[in-house]
């Protein structure tokens, strides 16, 4: 599982530093996948009953980075569609997605 | 068990979702907004009280207990920080009144700014590190939208840079996250505080303290500032100063929290690097406020500067040091606010940024002048003023620890912040007058009374800090002593 | 516009969204003691308005449902935290829940708890906000 992470990061890294908008886009939401596996690696898989109170299993399962990751999705779905409404404005207005070329901090 | 603890929460979120529902009538917005940030500043004042008298108080939400639950917890240093939060919401919230422009007031300016307000209080609120990163996105989420707020071409371009490196560091947040947990098996930051107390600081739980620290460092701008200078000039003055005055800060406060609470038993590893950042961040950002002779720029590098200064007194570690943290802190978001505000009011009466294109400003405007001149003696550390006690004490104590390079570089810088302030004042409001009434691009009208506000704070912060040592000394003394904190939290599981 | 000759991809949504539909609410109703619940509901009726969306175009369906999806989540939020406040009024923590038996109309003897109306919340949410964003990335103005 960390191999795939790995890959997951190696990908999404290579997207992010490319030029193209819609590509770095794309990275952020790979490495978004990949931090959810390295989440769920990390927590370790336990075998045991479901974690509610008042089952008469002797083990539970960890339901802690299952919520982690819940919720690292859902941040994750959120900020990638504000991203990609972002850019569409920005490739409307400046037309271009080309990040070269949003370059410079003077105005114009 | 003490419910008022979640009021600063969801008193803004409560009301900036009201205002979405109703979005036409803008009046409601600006009054409903305002009352919030008064509601949150009385929260903060009664749970002050209630901290000064029975200490720490503590919420577990839904009933269930620490290290299970949600825990959320008002400790002096963060209630401080989210009183000194309603107050600069408050006088940025109504400077946006009369200047953000009724397009920005449609798009939910302010439900926005209430959301990340919330954000802000839980970031400072929460007792649990992964509550820390729900509420950093809260609050990063509505500074994306905030900061993209208007669509003007130099917005989307700054924003599109800003969403990513928040983003990245999001991730690097959860990365640093699984590791933690993975090591420690807990997420509370009472609990983590004790098991890392109990197996020792090794080589892997540093590791994870300076991913951690590389984390909050993008966050709070602290040497990995690259991106802050842009993205800060971008949005109009209002949301640049809530940002300045706060997001930056709310980084400032995780390393804080993070470093004196549960990784703080290698002090020459974690805290010698955090120096040294410190020293860094300020030099750099000392050459960029000299350099640039564009009023924005020179005063988002201030920002750079004073969050280098604030970690240095950190760094230091000591009773000294760590007091002048918590004065300069609170100093600084009042000041940062301040002196945003007026430097906005300057280019929005001008029409341009550029200190060279305008003179003798002081003439036409006598009170904007004089208070803006006010904010750069105070951001400098001048006597009377808020900036002194705090740079006193983070000097005393950096050299206390003996990091006399430390305080060298933080005195040196200092005379460069006086310096890029004073070079605003002179070329802006002395000389001779090259603008006439009618030549002026836009009216003070409105604008002022927030930025009296912020200038009698500094005022009275300077002169009064004799009265607010009590409160200052418990926050320090809860940030240098774990045991109180974790007492505090777990306490209820002895019983 | 000139539309492309979609009449099995039409006369299928019909159908196919009522369906989507029913099973989003069993998947919310189920959600209290099986996998479900007010996300994975919320998603599902998504889906379906989503379909429609993409067979009929977004016009026609805002003409239709002339719902502000915006305000929808700012309501469904709203519920969710203020199920929270509820809690605090009765004098225990913020989101403390509560259920018991309460005799309905119709249904008789219900097991309700008030983790239901956090999870209405919840749903509401999630279709607002998930619609708002595919309307304003879909809406080509």
């Amino acid at each position: 599982m960390s191999i795939v992470v790995g890959i997951l990061f190696a990908i999404g890294t290579y997207l992010i530093l490319s030029k193209t908008l819609l590509r770095i886009i794309l990275g952020t939401s790979i490495i978004g996948h990949g931090v959810n596996l390295l989440i769920l690696t990390m927590g370790g898989l336990k075998k045991g009953g479901p974690p509610i109170i008042g089952l008469n299993t002797q083990y539970f399962t960890d339901p802690l980075p299952q919520a982690l990751i819940l919720t690292a999705i859902v941040i994750n779905f959120a900020t990638t569609a504000l991203l990609l409404v972002l850019s569409y404005r920005a490739y409307a207005v400046v037309g271009t997605d080309n990040v070269e070329q949003l370059r410079g901090l003077e105005d114009e | 068990m003490n419910n008022l603890i979640i009021g600063p929460i969801i008193i803004p979120i409560i009301i900036g979702l009201v205002l979405v529902v109703c979005r036409n009538s803008l009046g409601l917005h600006r009054f409903l907004s305002l009352l919030a940030t008064v509601l949150i500043g009385l929260a903060a004042v009664l749970l002050l009280e209630q901290i000064r008298t029975g200490g720490m108080q503590i919420l577990n939400l839904g009933g269930w207990e620490a290290p299970l639950g949600i825990t959320l917890v008002a400790d002096m240093f963060a209630v401080l920080l989210v009183l000194v939060t309603a107050l600069i919401a408050f006088c940025c919230l109504w400077y946006a009144c009369s200047s953000i422009g009724m397009g920005r007031e449609r798009h939910y300016f302010y439900p926005l700014c209430l959301f990340l307000i919330a954000g802000v209080n839980g970031s400072f609120l929460t007792g649990d590190i992964f509550n820390l990163f729900v509420c950093f996105e809260v609050m990063l989420v509505a500074s994306y939208v905030l900061i993209s707020l208007g669509g003007t071409k130099i917005q989307l371009r700054e924003s599109i840079k800003y969403v990513l490196i928040n983003m990245i560091s999001s991730f690097l947040f959860l990365v640093a996250l699984a590791y933690l947990y993975a090591i420690t098996g807990t997420l509370n930051l009472a609990h983590l505080s004790i098991r890392v107390a109990q197996s020792g600081q090794g080589g892997l739980m540093t590791v994870v303290a300076l991913l951690f620290l590389t984390v909050f460092s993008l966050k709070a701008a602290l040497f990995l500032f690259y991106w802050l200078p842009g993205s800060y000039s971008a949005p109009p003055t209002a949301i640049a100063a809530i940002f300045a005055a706060l997001l930056t800060k709310v980084g400032v406060y995780a390393i804080v929290r993070l470093f004196s609470l549960v990784f703080y038993h290698d002090l020459g590893a974690t805290h010698l690097f955090i120096g040294a950042l410190a020293a860094a961040s300020m030099v750099l950002g000392a050459m960029g406020a000299v350099a640039y002779d564009d009023i924005k720029k020179i005063i988002t590098y201030n920002v750079v500067i004073s969050i280098g200064f604030i970690l240095a007194g950190f760094a230091s570690f000591s009773l000294v040091g760590m007091r002048g943290m918590v004065y300069y802190l609170l100093h600084d978001m009042i000041v940062k606010a301040l002196l945003f505000l007026s430097g906005g009011t300057v280019i929005h009466l001008t029409g341009t940024a550029k200190i060279r294109e305008v003179s003798g400003l002081i003439r036409l405007h006598p009170q904007l002048g004089w208070m803006f001149f006010i904010a750069a003696l105070s951001v400098s550390g001048i006597p009377p003023l808020s900036g002194f006690i705090g740079k006193v004490f983070i000097t005393t104590g950096v050299f206390q620890s003996a990091y006399y390079w430390l305080g060298g570089i933080g005195l040196f810088t200092s005379l460069m912040v006086l310096y890029s302030v004073m070079k605003i004042f002179m070329n802006v409001f002395w000389g001779h007058t090259n603008l006439t009434e009618e030549t002026e691009k836009g009216t003070t009208q409105g604008l002022l009374p927030p930025i009296v506000v912020l200038t009698a704070l500094t005022i009275a912060l300077g002169l009064g800090a004799e009265g607010i040592h009590e409160y200052v000394d418990l926050a320090v003394e809860g940030l240098l002593n774990p045991n109180l904190y974790t007492d505090a939290v777990l306490a209820q599981n002895g019983k | 516009m000139k539309r492309p000759n979609d009449v099995i991809l039409r006369t299928v949504t019909k159908v196919a969204v009522v369906i989507i539909l029913t099973f989003s609410i069993h998947l919310f109703i189920s959600g209290h003691h099986y996998p479900g619940g007010g996300f994975i509901g919320g998603l599902a009726f998504t889906a379906a308005i989503t379909l429609l969306f993409l067979v009929y175009g977004i016009d026609t369906i805002r003409k239709n449902i002339s719902v502000d999806f915006k305000a929808v989540a700012a309501i469904g939020v709203l519920i969710s935290v203020l199920t929270g406040v509820g809690g605090m009024m009765a004098g225990k923590p913020f989101l403390n829940q509560t259920s018991g038996p309460v005799d309905l109309p119709l249904l008789g003897d219900t097991m309700l708890a008030t983790a239901v109306l956090f999870d209405v919340g919840v749903a509401l949410a999630v279709i607002g906000t998930a619609l708002t964003i595919i309307m304003s990335i879909g809406d080509d103005h």
